[in-house]
């Protein structure tokens, strides 16, 4: 029976071989992917360019707006005479947010009053406004306190110092300096991954079936069992060099710090291959000819990456998507990977998404199996 | 170039289309499904963070403020924890995301030196849920500080002497509730467009190769050029009906606001197309096998358009190499155009330099698939 297996597994690999694209596509592309994507992908808010147009021209007002670029979060990219400007700027894209402060500014402040500072942003891209926005706030509170407090001290030297206030301390674990691609690179290990798995896979049986050779291979003395086995070998150790390429890009070229067990990232890995494997051979098994299978394969793999929790977090779904969710390999596997790479947890907190691999896995092969014993009986 | 051979050659592709009436339902079901799966799930608002409260005091002062944080759309109190250790397993296990925690001397420290301080323990795996989250839990304190500061005035007879406060009015443009729903589900037809287009024009070279039957095409007078306009009106023609289809369902089913008008929705949409479609056949003439074209097909669309095209990750915000690499990836134009036609109404003139772009791109695609074709006959 190995022997049968054995054969399968050199014929597959001698198939690849001569696929020229096939060998091209293994090695360059996903490393340019890795790297590419693995600076692209940020969420991060810094120098963001603004305009300023300042009607108080006071020494207040001066003192705010260099409190903008003082932080590094913003970029004074204009200064405006007045809002005319504004729509067309915003509107093309070019700065994504304007500070406006109208005259009487410092008069107010001086008199211990509300003054207000307005901020006009461009809301197309929300999280960006939001975390943005988020910012102005944080300066303004600070202004605020700051204000106030030299205010009393100068009315009243004794009293300033008590005046009551809490401060928010901020501890991030795992990733201190909240840096983003921390989060999308390890990411990045599961999604090419699977990319690649699932779409070798799915060809793996149809493209026999429509060439004709699948026939040539019923005749021999292999059974489904060990074909599908010699069929997905290959594959499986494509997966695994794959991933070990792009874990070293990761960790090499991105620095991301490894904080788990090498054995346990290993177990995940080698569930998660086969639970790939699994989607793979499914499709293939149920597709009648390869363009059923490059259909379903796009189909099956745009969903699989957006809703893996790769960039949009699972906790904002609605319930129904977060169930559809659990059939997705990948979102087992991110968890897993970051839970490695930052985190450093084991399997006492891993173990669910292990298990819930090695089910999906079980379901898609036997699933596959079967399908497969019936198509060629 | 002779429109009466194009014709003809598009005449057998919708026949062979209309043959195949289970692969057309499906063409024109998957997209809807594909929009109604990334509609929903396709979110970054944060919105009850789960939180986990370790209130080591347990006065007056800290319940104030733990209510500060109950009170708070952005918050979901989950558990109230006892210790530091079931704080840290909580967030190991992403039972919560954020932990504050009030420490013993909270009210002492407030009363006596008037500094107090609240931790707040972030999971900062994600970074951007991370600082959604440490940007909301600053509003709730700095809320709860003025509060305090107002009755601290009042108690001393200093009412009238207010403090100085800056307040910031944000008024937001374009997409004025702040969901994300309102920018992703443009750049999520643009992303369905890019996948279908790819795929519909990679299969059908691809498809006359494996069966033997470009033979049978080369030896008709149809020239290269004539071959694929007439091979991908057809497929043009699906798509935009697709392309209507998903931006129906954006509109009236999860209420994306359209400003803009349907010519300039419909126009770029075609230039869009044909560049796609382009590229699909490019790859399925170079690669002449479905297992190729599918794995470079799937190369070019997926992550590219996802990553590059500021569908969720803000162009502005990357390296300038990367920036620079986006303006090569052709939805990055289609996905501002369909963000301004959408969120911000913009007319076609408005929409210059992205139309100038993808029809560049058009022209360029267009000459060397003919040219690959030409040279793969050889």
């Amino acid at each position: 029976m190995l022997d049968r297996i054995w054969h399968m597994i050199v014929k597959e690999f001698l198939q690849l071989k001569r696929d020229e694209h096939a060998r091209f596509w293994l090695i360059v592309p996903t490393i340019a992917q890795m790297l590419v994507f693995g600076y692209a992908a940020t969420f991060d808010v810094n120098r963001v360019r603004i305009a300023v147009i300042d009607f108080d021209h006071s020494q207040e007002s001066r003192d705010l707006i260099s409190r903008f670029t003082f932080t590094g979060k913003f970029e004074v990219a204009k200064i405006l005479g007045n809002e005319k400007e504004l729509k067309s700027l915003i509107g093309r894209g070019d700065i994504p947010m304007a500070v406006k402060i109208e005259p009487g500014f410092a008069e107010l402040m001086r008199k211990g009053q509300t003054a207000h500072v307005q901020v006009i942003v461009d809301g197309t891209n929300s999280n960006t406004a939001l975390i943005a926005v988020g910012y102005v706030n944080q300066i303004a509170e600070q202004f605020s306190q700051d204000y106030s407090r030299n205010r009393l001290g100068r009315l009243m030297p004794v009293m300033s110092s008590s005046v009551p206030q809490v401060r928010l301390e901020q501890r991030p674990w795992y990733n201190p300096d909240l840096n983003s691609k921390w989060f999308f690179v390890p990411g990045l290990i599961g999604s090419i991954t699977l990319l690649l798995v699932v779409n070798l896979t799915a060809f793996a049986i149809v493209r026999e079936r429509e060439i004709g050779t699948l026939e040539q291979i019923m005749v021999t003395p292999i059974r489904p069992f060990e074909m599908i086995l010699g069929k997905t070998v290959p594959f499986f150790l494509i997966g695994l060099g794959n991933v070990a390429l792009v874990a070293a890009v990761a960790i090499l070229w991105f620095q991301v710090p490894f904080r788990g067990n090498v054995l346990v990232l290993l177990l995940g890995v080698v569930l998660f291959l086969m639970s790939t494997l699994g989607v793979g051979l499914l499709i293939s098994t149920i597709s009648s000819t390869q363009q059923q299978a490059f259909a379903s394969g796009f189909f099956f793999l745009n969903p699989a990456f957006t809703l893996s929790g790769f960039a949009f977090p699972i906790t904002s779904m609605p319930k129904a998507i977060r169930i559809i969710t659990y059939v997705d390999p990948l979102r087992y596997f991110l968890v897993i990977l970051r839970g490695t790479f930052l985190k450093g947890v084991g399997l006492t907190v891993l173990w669910p998404q292990m298990l819930g691999l090695a089910a999906l896995t079980f379901v898609l092969l036997m699933v596959s199996v079967t399908r497969f014993r019936k198509s060629i009986d | 170039m002779n429109l009466r051979r194009c014709a003809a050659m598009s005449c057998k592709e919708f026949i062979q289309i209309r043959r195949d009436r289970r692969s057309l339902a499906i063409v024109l079901f998957l997209p809807l499904i594909q929009i109604l799966l990334l509609g929903y799930g396709a979110r970054l608002d944060a919105n009850h963070i789960p939180l986990y409260v370790l209130d080591q005091e347990g006065s007056q002062h800290s319940q104030a403020l733990l209510k500060a944080f109950q009170a708070s759309p952005y918050f979901n109190v989950v558990k109230t924890v006892e210790n530091y250790g079931a704080l840290v397993r909580a967030i190991d296990s992403d039972h919560c995301k954020l932990g504050i925690v009030i420490p013993w001397n909270f009210s002492e420290r407030l009363d006596d030196s008037g500094r107090a301080t609240v931790q707040a323990v972030v999971d900062g795996t994600d970074d951007n849920s991370a600082q959604l989250a440490e940007g909301y839990a600053q509003a709730v304190v700095a809320n709860y500080t003025s509060g305090v500061q107002v009755d601290w005035f009042a108690r001393h007879g200093l009412a009238n002497q207010a403090t100085s406060r800056l307040s910031v009015d944000d008024r937001t443009w374009f997409n004025e509730d702040l969901e994300s729903k309102n920018f992703i589900i443009p750049g999520t037809v643009a992303l369905v467009m890019a996948l279908m287009g790819a795929l519909l024009s990679s299969l059908t070279i691809a498809r006359e190769w494996e069966r033997g039957t470009m033979e049978q095409l080369v030896a008709t007078p149809v020239t290269a050029l004539e071959i694929m306009v007439g091979k991908l009106v057809p497929y043009l023609v699906i798509s935009l009906l697709d392309a209507a289809l998903c931006a129906a369902f954006a509109v009236a089913w999860f209420e994306v606001p359209f400003r803009g008008g349907l010519g300039t929705f419909f126009f770029t949409t075609t230039l869009f197309l044909i560049v796609i479609l382009g590229i699909g056949y490019m790859i399925s003439v170079a690669t002449k096998s479905q297992l190729g074209a599918s794995q470079y097909a799937l190369l070019v669309t997926l992550l590219p358009t996802t990553m590059l095209s500021g569908f969720a990750f803000p162009i502005h915000q990357q390296p300038a190499p990367i920036r620079a690499l986006t303006y090569l990836v052709y939805s990055r134009y289609y996905v501002s155009a369909l963000k301004r036609i959408f969120l911000d109404g913009a007319a076609i003139n408005e929409l210059v330099p992205q139309i100038a772009a993808m029809t560049i791109y058009a022209l360029v695609v267009g000459f060397f698939a003919t040219r690959a074709f030409r040279k793969s006959l050889q």
